[in-house]
């Protein structure tokens, strides 16, 4: 990638950041918006980066920016919570080298006013690389909840199987979520599956387990507690995994469930 | 112990139920049987207190409660039990958590102390054994990818490890073939064949009912109980049909 010749102050006219908050990258450090962590994943090797970013960060907004390049057969997996502040991006910018894979999960949880939102562009360089991406997103309030997914598909980059699921529950009229899948693929013998949806808690299930005896409250916690779990299925570490679901979840604490 | 009196309800607007009564004692199994679209999957959502099941006249109550002013788990906790005629699919939530919560909350609600871990599953597997469920069936999601007879019999495992005073049973018996009708219908007798417990079964057939066998049976139809009597009136209704059985009622009435 090219380096960044000069600083730029996105605005939401820019296509990756159309659903940023205006107010925060109208007056966030420009140093700040430019920033980007780079991490090298060696050929061969694997990378895994957790992170949470929740309410008690304490942060109005945050901005999380990086690129990684995976060497030939590597992989590169991240998982990660947007749980508070105002306004809070976290951007991912992978570009994988022959039979590379990069993983991806992603929950967002968040109410009041706050706009939380994934960016992710996976760059399929060459042939026989791999991706998968799975955001959930969960609001209440007057709450937002983003995915912008990029795919990206090099001429010669044949055998790609790239993934991407985007799903958002709003528990509560006044939340919203948007979704924006992006594929450009110049191969073709390539599979790219892509699918969003954004709807409410699945009332069925929650009548099924009132008639169990589980009270509504509970009932809802379960059913948002399996649904962001999609997201940390592929962390393999089962006390990590246990912990995202946990954190996730204690985001609710302030949700009308 | 669970006493329906003059029950209306309705779906969107139109009457369904329409002055249904009809009580079940305590060791009674009461088969309840009526031609499709009678009201039979209505009576037991109206009890369970299905949202969108309107009840807009009569009462019920349940052991000396008023069923009706329960929300739906404090029925459950209060010890009734509907079986589904279509088990939902719950993605994400494996059955021994499901039903732990399930178990635990009503101990709960009754003031009793929770079951471990190693209490609910010691209970977990002796039920699926009842049944002949697999327990590692009861690891996975619940419901999901379990076929029509699997959902069947973990719909009578859940009745086991809830232990209910009473079950409203919804064609418990659709979608079984023979030999899993024998072991749900089994299921049925062991846990619920009990002088203080009572069965309502909804069915469409007799072969269910040539194993667990009812103490009472009544037709539903077009809204209302139009007949009750021993199960010799089940056997005559696979017999002769509804129609010809309805008929002949009306005629000697």
């Amino acid at each position: 990638m090219p380096e960044v010749a000069e600083l730029h102050r996105p605005t939401t006219r820019d296509e990756a950041w159309r659903y940023a908050d205006s107010d925060f990258i109208a007056s966030a450090e420009i140093a700040l918006l430019n920033d980007w962590r780079t991490i090298t994943v060696p050929a061969g090797e694997t990378v895994c980066e957790v992170k949470t970013h929740l309410s008690d960060d304490g942060a109005s907004g945050m901005i999380d920016r990086l690129r990684v390049h995976v060497g030939a057969g590597g992989r590169f997996e991240a998982f990660a919570i947007l749980g508070g502040g105002n306004y809070q991006r976290v951007e991912i910018e992978v570009t994988l080298e022959e039979g590379a894979h990069f993983e991806f999960g992603g929950v967002t949880v968040g109410g009041e006013t706050k706009r939380q939102e994934f960016v992710t562009r996976t760059i399929h360089a060459h042939p026989n690389a791999t991706s998968n991406q799975i955001v959930r997103a969960v609001h209440w309030g007057r709450a937002t909840g983003n995915y912008l997914g990029r795919i990206e598909v090099a001429r010669d980059a044949q055998k790609t199987d790239a993934a991407q699921n985007f799903r958002a529950i709003l528990l509560e009229k006044g939340a919203s979520a948007n979704a924006k899948p992006e594929l450009e693929i110049f191969a073709d013998d390539v599979l790219c599956a892509h699918g969003a949806a954004i709807g409410q808690l699945d009332e069925q299930a929650a009548y099924y387990m009132a008639a169990r005896g589980i009270p509504p409250q509970l009932a809802r916690k379960l059913l948002v507690q399996a649904f962001i779990g999609d997201a940390f299925v592929a962390l393999d570490d089962q006390s990590s995994r246990e912990m995202m679901v946990e954190r996730a979840l204690d985001q609710l604490a302030g949700a009308t469930l | 112990m669970l006493k329906i009196e003059n029950l209306h309800t309705e779906i969107d607007g139109k009457a369904i139920l329409k002055g249904l009564s009809l009580e079940v004692r305590p060791g009674e199994i009461h088969a309840i049987m009526g031609p499709n679209g009678a009201g039979k999957s209505t009576l037991s959502y109206a009890l369970g207190g299905r949202p969108n099941y309107d009840v807009t006249q009569g009462s019920v109550s349940f052991n000396g409660a008023d069923l009706l002013e329960l929300e739906p788990h404090e029925r459950a906790a209060a010890g009734l039990f509907l079986g589904f005629q279509y088990p939902v699919e719950i993605p994400g939530v494996s059955n021994v958590q499901f039903l732990r919560e399930a178990l635990n909350a009503q101990r709960a609600a009754r003031g009793e102390e929770p079951l471990s871990g190693g209490e609910f599953l010691k209970l977990a597997k002796e039920k699926a054994g009842l049944l002949k469920l697999d327990m590692e069936m009861l690891k996975r999601q619940v419901n999901v990818g379990f076929s029509g007879g699997e959902k069947k019999r973990a719909e009578m495992v859940q009745m086991g490890i809830l232990d209910p005073k009473f079950a409203v049973l919804d064609e418990t018996d659709s979608g079984l073939d023979i030999d899993a009708l024998r072991v749900v219908g089994e299921g049925i007798n062991t846990i619920m064949r009990a002088p203080d417990k009572g069965v309502l079964l909804i069915t469409h057939y007799q072969r269910l009912l040539d194993v667990v066998k009812p103490d009472r049976v009544s037709i539903l139809a077009n809204g209302r109980i139009v007949q009750t009597g021993g199960p010799e009136l089940a056997l005559r209704l696979e017999e002769e049909g509804y129609d010809a059985v309805m008929a002949a009622e009306a005629a000697h009435a």
